[in-house]
């Protein structure tokens, strides 16, 4: 997960701070140095960093957070405060012109993912009822085309083309005509990549930009860029004044410095973040979720979010019911699994959990996604009969399900163990269900694909790495 | 003879053109680094807390490296205090020296390819996305064709939209063939082929693309893994060369971009591009200290030929081109004066 590790030299920093009972400018002074030291090594613009050390230090030492009773936590809300400020505060949406087509423009680098980017954002802007006209702009790569004609066509978004012998400033005049023509109420124009510092490409960006009169320029930043990132905002800015910034690559292992800097110097906001290779991998940049996953507080909210948009009502209402009947069957079992998976990459869920960074041995932790298509294979390699009554699994059907499912006995014997004991618990829980309820709400879950906020069971045991031999989801996926 | 005139009489041995080109390329990097620390020795008539923040800014933003930067730092405060030096002036010799020895080919890591005569080299091409790998297998194929030698290229990036077309046309344009599948397909089995092909028709170089991919992403570095298995199996002392292509606007995580893939393909020597931004090389400096790659080939400019073996001496050179001019102006003056 991008951030990671400048979200673990961060903690380390606040463990000092935390649980003191008293603190004194000397502490702060301390924890403020670690705090610089994990910023720059997150390649965050320095003079970002001088400021915003400048910043939460000037307010940390006033005398309200010395003499509270937790100072430690008062710093840290501190910083992340200003650490939501210095991402950009508040989510900010995308352009809608008065009169459509609503016309943007992708402008960056080389290799920052322009052009896949809009890919993303015609799929984007496709769920949500619009209609999207892609427009071929980078007439310089070679394939540069192909690639956007391909990305269209996966998308179902058409694509405006002349050819690599027009010139980008004509072939956005006709675009824009063609949408209007066809009703396309957004036009996205991927351009060529271009260093910031040649004159010339920069001049034909300009005169497409007289001709389109775009309303949203967005610059395309790779979220792994080093210190430069701060130079190419800045001169982009200048010549083409930016309506915001996407950026690309975040589901690296990057720190993100970029991310954290370029608000800062341009003052345009981060619009998107690209998060993965699928074309749906394009999220609306949220600062203050961000804010808290760099700080371990996890990201509640957009898990709750994305579970809304993959679950399906009706299935988990309906298993809800089974549930507090306290039934549970192999059935259930793999569509609680199916629909956890519509989720994405279980990694990246756990990245969103409040605390779970802070787990031991979660640096090294991978999830093992071909364990996860195993047991789907053994449940689907079971009758309909013994899906419904795990009694009927006697020794011969046991080997019928491991053949069938390519896996061996021991593994469909463990896979078993481990259903029966999840059963128990769900009627332990179910029992406990009423009680449960106030308790749930606090636990901050609402995570499994069951509606509501009052999980049956926690997920991935209790999320307190001393709590140890928690209730394990579908079965261990720690390694 | 200090290190400078050494070091000019040996560039002037070198070929202009490439001598230029370097000096061209890293411009930019000599703006924002070597000169701004001139201009900091300059303007400091005392040295004080100040000087060592600004030259710590500098330094960073150069993408230096925090742990190099801070080691650098403390270092000549070391010096400063041990040398009683107060004049920023004096500092200066030692400070260059510093920065030439954190550039310099100490262990001297080879800079050119494993290619032999008479057999296939094969080169296989990892990186993260958009990097360049395609755009520098193009170049690199140029190159070869320049040298009168036989190149086949397979087009093993077969995930990303119309990287194979892409690919094409590099093919078309420097005249060599492409192996290719469609897009999708097994990138293991397209080396497959493209191993096979170049064994039939006596190839002299095989140049291997590979899909950009996130060093944190297991399943595809796992793919990684079966295309160099594959390679190895078909040739046994292939691959000659694993090129890790690093973009140079990237900053510290250039460091774990060639750590893992390291792991994962036993990278054999980093090609760095696009060097001609306003990117600072600065995590040259990076590599040198915290990586034992050597740093081969570097991007300096858009055009077919762009894309040159990378030279420490050069390098250095181009970096300190003013300071160097300077102290052989100077000594000129005080052998004319004697």
């Amino acid at each position: 997960m991008a951030f990671e590790s400048l979200a673990n030299r961060l903690q380390s920093a606040f463990d000092k701070l935390r649980g003191r009972g008293k603190i004194d400018e000397d502490v702060v002074n301390e924890a403020m140095r670690e705090v610089r030291l994990a910023l720059l090594e997150a390649d965050v613009n320095f003079k970002v960093v001088k400021d915003f050390v400048g910043r939460v230090k000037e307010r940390a030492v006033g005398q309200d957070v010395l003499k509270s009773l937790t100072p430690g936590q008062m710093v840290i809300k501190i910083v992340n405060e200003e650490l939501t400020e210095l991402m950009g505060g508040n989510v900010s949406t995308l352009a809608k012109a008065h009169r459509p087509p609503t016309i943007i423009m992708m402008v960056g680098l080389q290799g920052a993912g322009k052009t896949t980017t809009t890919g993303k954002l015609a799929k984007y802007l496709i769920k949500q009822n619009h209609k999207p006209l892609l427009v071929a702009g980078d007439i310089y790569r070679p394939a540069a085309i192909k690639q956007l004609q391909v990305l269209g066509e996966q998308v179902g978004a058409p694509v405006f083309s002349l050819g690599d012998q027009v010139s980008p400033v004509e072939i956005a005049k006709q675009a824009i005509q063609q949408a209007k023509e066809n009703q396309n109420d957004y036009v996205i124009i991927d351009t060529a990549g271009r260093l910031h510092i040649d004159e010339a490409l920069m001049d034909e960006l300009k005169n497409v930009r007289e001709v389109a009169k775009p309303d949203e320029i967005l610059l395309v930043v790779d979220a792994m860029t080093g210190q430069d990132a701060v130079n190419v905002a800045e001169s982009f800015n200048a010549q083409l004044e930016l309506s915001g910034v996407v950026l690309t690559k975040l589901d690296g292992d990057t720190r993100g410095g970029a991310a954290l800097s370029v608000k800062s110097v341009t003052g345009k906001p981060i619009k998107f973040a690209a998060t993965g290779e699928k074309l749906d991998a394009l999220e609306p940049f949220h600062p203050d979720r961000m804010s808290s996953r760099i700080l371990g507080m996890g990201d509640v909210l957009s898990l709750i979010e994305k579970a809304q948009e993959a679950v399906d009502e009706e299935k988990a209402k309906e298993m809800e019911q089974q549930m507090r009947k306290g039934e549970f069957t192999f059935d259930m079992f793999l569509d609680s699994m199916q629909q956890m998976r519509k989720l994405g990459p279980l990694e990246d869920i756990l990245g969103m959990l409040p605390g779970m960074n802070k787990v031991k041995g979660m640096k090294d932790f991978k999830v093992d996604e071909k364990q996860l298509a195993r047991t789907e294979a053994i449940v689907k390699s079971m009758t309909k009969a013994e899906r419904q009554n795990p009694d009927l699994l006697n020794a011969g059907r046991r080997r019928r399900i491991a053949a069938g499912s390519g896996t061996t006995v021991q593994e469909v014997n463990r896979f078993i163990k481990q259903f029966e004991e999840m059963k128990k618990m769900m009627k332990q829980f179910s029992g406990m269900a009423k009680q449960m309820q106030k308790k749930g709400k606090k636990k901050g879950g609402g995570f499994m694909p069951f509606k509501g906020g009052k999980p049956p069971v926690n997920p991935f045991g209790d999320n307190n790495p001393k709590g140890g031999g928690g209730f394990n989801f579908p079965f261990n996926p720690f390694k | 003879m200090s290190f400078f005139k050494k070091l000019k009489d040996a560039i002037v041995k070198k070929s202009e053109e490439v001598t230029q080109k370097f000096t061209e390329g890293l411009s930019k990097t000599r703006d924002m680094m070597v000169e701004k620390v001139q201009d900091l020795v300059r303007r400091y008539k005392k040295i004080d807390e100040n000087f060592f923040d600004e030259l710590e800014e500098i330094l960073i933003t150069a993408d230096v490296g925090v742990n190099t930067v801070m080691d650098l730092i403390d270092d000549l405060k070391g010096e400063v205090r041990k040398h009683k030096i107060e004049n920023a002036l004096d500092l200066q010799p030692i400070l260059s020296e510093k920065l030439v020895a954190l550039l310099k080919n100490e262990d001297n890591q080879t800079t050119s390819l494993n290619i032999e005569e008479g057999r296939l080299n094969v080169i296989l091409f990892v990186g993260v996305n958009g990097v360049g790998k395609t755009t520098t297998i193009g170049k690199m194929a140029h190159m070869f064709r320049q040298q009168g030698k036989k190149v086949l290229l397979a087009a093993g990036d077969t995930f990303r939209a119309a990287a194979i077309e892409q690919l094409e046309v590099w093919g078309q344009r420097v005249g060599v063939d492409v192996v290719r599948q469609n897009q999708g397909s097994d990138p293991a089995a397209v080396i497959y082929d493209a191993l096979q092909e170049a064994k039939n028709r006596n190839v002299d170089i095989l140049l291997c693309d590979t899909a950009g991919r996130l060093q944190n992403k297991v399943g595809l570095m796992d793919e990684l893994a079966k295309v160099f298995r594959v390679v190895q199996r078909e040739i046994p002392d292939a691959p000659h060369e694993v090129l890790l292509v690093l973009d140079a606007t990237t900053g510290q995580n250039a460091l774990n971009q060639a750590k893992v893939f390291g792991e994962t393909t036993k990278v054999s020597g980093i090609v760095l591009t696009k060097l001609d931004g306003t990117a600072k090389g600065g995590i040259v400096i990076a590599i040198r200290n915290e990586l034992n790659i050597p740093v081969k080939y570097v991007g300096l400019g858009e055009k077919m030929d762009d894309l040159q073996q990378f030279d420490p001496e050069q390098f250095v050179h181009a970096l300190f081109k003013g300071l160097i001019d300077e102290e052989i102006k100077e000594e000129a003056e005080t052998e004319t004066q004697q």
